[in-house]
């Protein structure tokens, strides 16, 4: 490899890991918000199922 | 919502990983080599693709901010501050990949004296200075306007670093896009015609998906709130 390969190499690996760096905190940041998303699911109060309703006389 | 966002994100990753590398096909395996700069020359394909894109990026961030300033609306701060952060990226990477190549072609990875590289170092740096700014004020009204009249003042260096390549006098700094036409031909053209939208390509779909896990973010804290 000459010398100038290497340094065209080197600029556009420069490029790559960049551009991966990048993609990888997003990644990590879009598992961060779907831990978030479980956690507020998991807050959530159950619905009260429906055969367990009492029943009322509304008339 | 705007036009572009129509486009499903998977779609446009795809078409930019298509379009990412055959452009890098083209850099390595079809444009000749310079007759001056030889081999090294195709740094240049990619190098100013991100500079464009990265004036690009700063312009929109500008042009969000304003939009932001006359309208008010908090999700043009959030476009705004996704571009400039965009823009600081590749701006980031145009002065990786121009260090190189002046370090091969130079002998130096930096030269003071050039007026055009210390022009982008400024504008680099003042957008770099954009988010300690905004991070030091409470998230609201006050931090997205503050941040927006930052983003306006800096983009006036965009044209500035821009001009000051082609007027710098020492001529380090290869022009290649001149009043009488490209100081390039052939294949070396289709290849730089190639890379620039490539690149262009990839910032658009780096910002969609930045974009949306602020979006998604900011639901979140709203939710957690509520």
């Amino acid at each position: 490899m000459t010398t100038a390969e290497k340094y065209v190499t080197a600029a556009y690996c420069a490029v790559f890991a960049m551009v991966l760096v990048y993609v990888v905190l997003i990644a990590l940041k879009l598992h961060r918000l779907e831990r978030d998303v479980d956690e507020l699911e998991r807050r959530r109060p159950d619905p009260e199922p429906e055969d367990e309703r009492e029943t009322i006389d509304v008339g | 919502m705007d036009r572009s966002y129509r486009i499903p994100l998977p779609a446009l990753a795809v078409a930019s990983l298509v379009l990412v590398t055959l452009a890098l096909a083209f850099v390595f395996f079809v444009a000749p080599n310079d007759a001056s700069l030889g081999f090294s020359q195709r740094i240049f394909y990619f190098h100013v693709s991100i500079a464009f894109t990265a004036y690009g990026c700063f312009a929109a961030g500008a042009w969000k901010a304003f939009r932001y300033l006359w309208k008010r609306d908090p999700e043009a701060d959030l476009e705004s501050y996704v571009a400039i952060h965009q823009g600081v990226i590749f701006g980031c990477l145009v002065l990786v990949t121009g260090s190189i190549w002046a370090k091969y072609s130079w002998g130096h990875w930096w030269v003071w004296s050039e007026d055009e590289l210390v022009l982008f170092l400024v504008l680099f740096l003042f957008y770099a200075a954009y988010f300690m700014l905004r991070y030091s004020v409470d998230p609201g009204p006050q931090r997205a306007s503050f941040s927006a009249v930052y983003a306006l003042f800096g983009v006036v260096l965009v044209p500035v670093s821009f001009l000051a390549i082609r007027l710098a006098k020492t001529f380090l700094h290869p022009v290649i896009f001149t009043r009488h036409g490209a100081n390039l031909g052939g294949w070396m053209l289709v290849t730089y015609f190639l890379a620039q939208p490539a690149v262009l390509l990839l910032a658009h779909t780096l910002y969609r998906i930045e974009l949306s896990g602020k979006r998604l973010d900011m639901r979140l804290r709203e939710l957690r709130l509520a």
